[in-house]
């Protein structure tokens, strides 16, 4: 008997029991805590609520949207559209910045250098959720409508961001498509054919006459009418979300080129490359290989952080499902839509990265 | 000198256009904020209406508010009390950063010390007033969010990381990893949200703990989660010969793990586990979403005051560098510390 029990593997299927058998309990004793809860307060579980139609007003949304008329699965969906678009437009800005900050930290301009390291010193020392209620308040408090500031076609005011539009023709559409055509054909030719990647789309364009009307926003009443308006909430949270994410994105930039070994510098000195060319062409490529996984997990995080949208009335999923699990009583199987959201952007955020590894290991090996 | 600097401020026409932008952006920040904080600004004695007029900083609003913002709606009599708080958090952040205060004593004077705290909040005895977890708030919320979150989490963490690796359970080593990956896939917010709207539904009629208590829930389970997968990378450094030597030596599972790998792998992973409290430090701040007065909350309820509602500036000023004092000594400490 006791030299069953000091075997190994009895042991260890003993302790699997145990813990399984504690975990299973606890669960046991969850649920019937949470079925009885719920029968006192007559909510009955399920799905069914997403098809009622939701009391939710939604300032903006990319797809048709009508309050009291449209349903609940219709609102979260124009949340999970917003989050989306927050975090697609957050990531290509917060890496563009963050890999011009991470160089600048390692320029031999002392000043760049400082600035960069003051940069992403403050930023990470500060709470994002701060960051974002002062840029939010330094919006509100741009002048109204009416006194907006302007700034070529750019119109600023307490109204939000308003960019002026191309008027979108078929000739633009042509132009898109020789440019997908083009690109198809050089996808994997040699590098003397990629002007034809800007020239023929221009030339499409032009043989259709060059259409390029831009809409402009105009003033009536007490607000703008044309042009793109990036809401002062969205704005508030993509500029927040990018100058925090930047500066971490920045350390991973700089760590990146500092993994990469001084020789390789040295290497491209002595074959005439400028420290500018030396970056590009021999650092950087090198440099994607260290920087991709923490990067991925950046991504991650400013996607997971656009749920601070809720602190200053952006219409993200998280400030939807909130409304909806206020008004509808149907709180846990709100909170699950919302977490198995981010688990599948989590799963597909990683999962292109890992690719992107695998792609690029290859090359290194060839 | 001179030469060094022309070199390597204007080496290069690239580097002197920088060199230049970046000159004129600071020249002109510095100027407009030289201008607002201080030429136009309002001192301690100002009123709001003084203020309002030029459109300049009025730091009478930190006087105003600052008991608020750092205390929030705690008994103005005996504020005294979260005051002698923060400073034993102060001093225990101050102790834990020296390598040299490193004993088994220290886990000891860490679980003192919160108990100290506690006491002091609540009060009750020796002639202090008790005081409800409701009225609590300020900074003290923020300390005790974030060091409770950790000191709880630990254990957690070290046990999750251990499962994580134990080869011959492999449904423990699921079960661990399903914790980590779930808790790390979600944001904070949507765990807080959960620990506020569903924890009185999964508990029985009558525990219904307080709003503090549900977040502090969710904090430990979301730190715990985090703290695991860097336990997790100090356990993966050390050299497989200490796992054979222990086993060479007749140790079993527990003293193997207690008396050789963990205080090796957790000596290592020092500066990722403070990086990781700084991390926890700034999340509290996420509280603000389900109502609780902590540091960030309290500054933006004492901003609703609709005499000092247009100067959010100065407050969040304040906050951040409130923020920043504390970040910015944790990351140092664990510059160090990574150094040492």
């Amino acid at each position: 008997m006791s030299g069953l029990l000091r075997s190994e593997r009895v042991r260890a299927w003993v302790w699997q029991a145990v813990i399984l058998g504690g975990l299973g309990l606890l669960i046991w004793w969850l649920a019937g805590n949470a079925a009885r809860n719920l029968a006192a307060r007559h909510i009955a579980t399920g799905f069914g609520f997403l098809d009622n139609a939701a009391a939710i007003p939604i300032a903006e949304s990319p797809i048709s949207y009508v309050p009291s008329e449209s349903s609940y699965g219709r609102a979260l969906a124009v949340g999970v559209l917003n989050t989306l678009k927050a975090s697609a437009v957050g990531i290509v800005l917060a890496m563009l910045i963050g890999t011009a900050v991470g160089i600048a930290r390692l320029s031999p301009n002392r000043l760049a250098s400082v600035c960069a390291a003051s940069y992403v010193e403050l930023l990470r020392d500060t709470p994002p959720l701060l960051q974002l209620l002062m840029w939010y308040s330094a919006l509100q408090a741009l002048p109204a409508a009416r006194q907006a500031l302007h700034a070529g076609p750019v119109v600023l005011s307490n109204r939000g961001l308003i960019l002026p539009v191309l008027e979108w023709q078929t000739a633009h559409w042509a132009a898109l498509a020789a440019l997908v055509i083009v690109a198809g054909f050089i996808w994997r030719s040699a590098a003397r054919w990629r002007w034809a990647l800007l020239c023929v789309p221009m030339l499409v364009w032009a043989a259709m006459g060059a259409p390029f009307e831009m809409e402009r926003p105009v003033l009536r009443g007490f607000n703008f009418v044309g042009g793109m308006t990036l809401s002062p909430e969205f704005a508030a949270l993509v500029v927040g979300l990018v100058v925090y994410t930047s500066a971490y994105i920045a350390e991973i930039v700089r760590s990146g080129i500092q993994a990469i070994p001084k020789g390789q510098w040295e290497a491209a000195g002595a074959l005439g490359f400028s420290r500018a060319q030396t970056l590009r062409l021999v650092i950087l490529p090198q440099a994607l290989r260290v920087i991709l996984p923490p990067l991925a997990s950046e991504f991650l995080n400013l996607t997971k952080n656009t749920t601070l949208a809720v602190a200053i009335g952006y219409q993200d999923i998280m400030s939807i499902g909130e409304t909806t699990l206020n008004q509808t009583g149907q709180s846990i199987e709100t909170i699950v839509l919302v977490m198995a959201f981010f688990l599948i952007v989590s799963l597909a955020i990683s999962g292109g990265i890992g690719v992107l590894e695998t792609r690029l290991a290859r090359v290194g090996a060839r | 000198m001179i030469a060094a600097l022309r070199k390597t401020l204007f080496g290069g026409w690239v580097s002197s256009i920088v060199t230049v932008l970046l000159a004129l952006v600071l020249w002109r920040g510095a100027a407009g904020l030289l201008d607002w904080a201080v030429v136009r600004g309002h001192g301690f004695g100002a009123t709001p209406a003084m203020c309002r007029a030029d459109g300049g900083a009025c730091w009478a609003v930190i006087g105003e508010k600052y008991r608020f913002i750092l205390f929030g709606r705690y008994p103005y009599e005996a504020q005294w009390r979260p005051a002698i708080v923060i400073g034993v958090f102060l001093a225990l952040f101050g102790v834990s950063a020296f390598r040299a205060c490193w004993r088994p004593m220290l886990g000891l004077v860490w679980v003192g010390a919160l108990a100290i705290v506690l006491a002091l909040m609540w009060g009750g005895f020796a002639g202090m007033e008790y005081v409800p977890q409701d009225s609590w708030g300020g900074l003290p919320i923020t300390l005790l969010l974030s060091s409770v979150g950790c000191v709880l989490a630990f254990p957690l963490a070290v046990l999750v990381a251990l499962g994580r690796r134990a080869r011959s359970m492999p449904a423990v080593r699921a079960v661990c990893v399903l914790y980590v990956e779930l808790v790390r896939g979600v944001p904070l917010v949507a765990l807080l949200f959960m620990a506020s709207v569903m924890l009185p539904l999964f508990l029985p009629e009558g525990l219904n703990p307080d709003k503090l208590l549900r977040a502090q829930v969710a904090i430990i389970l979301f730190a715990a989660a985090y703290l695991a997968e860097v336990v997790r990378g100090g356990l993966q450094a050390l050299p497989r010969g200490q796992y054979e030597a222990a086993d060479a030596l007749g140790l079993s599972y527990w003293q193997t793990q207690l008396r050789v790998i963990l205080p090796q792998a957790l000596r290592l992973v020092v500066p990722p586990l403070v990086n990781t409290f700084t991390g926890l430090f700034k999340d509290t701040s996420l509280v603000l979403i389900i109502g609780l007065l902590d540091l960030l909350t309290a500054g933006k309820v004492a901003l609703a005051d609709p005499v000092w509602q247009p100067f959010g500036e100065e407050v969040y000023l304040l906050l951040a560098a409130i923020y920043f004092a504390f970040c910015f000594f944790l990351s140092r400490a664990s510059r160090r510390l990574e150094a040492s």
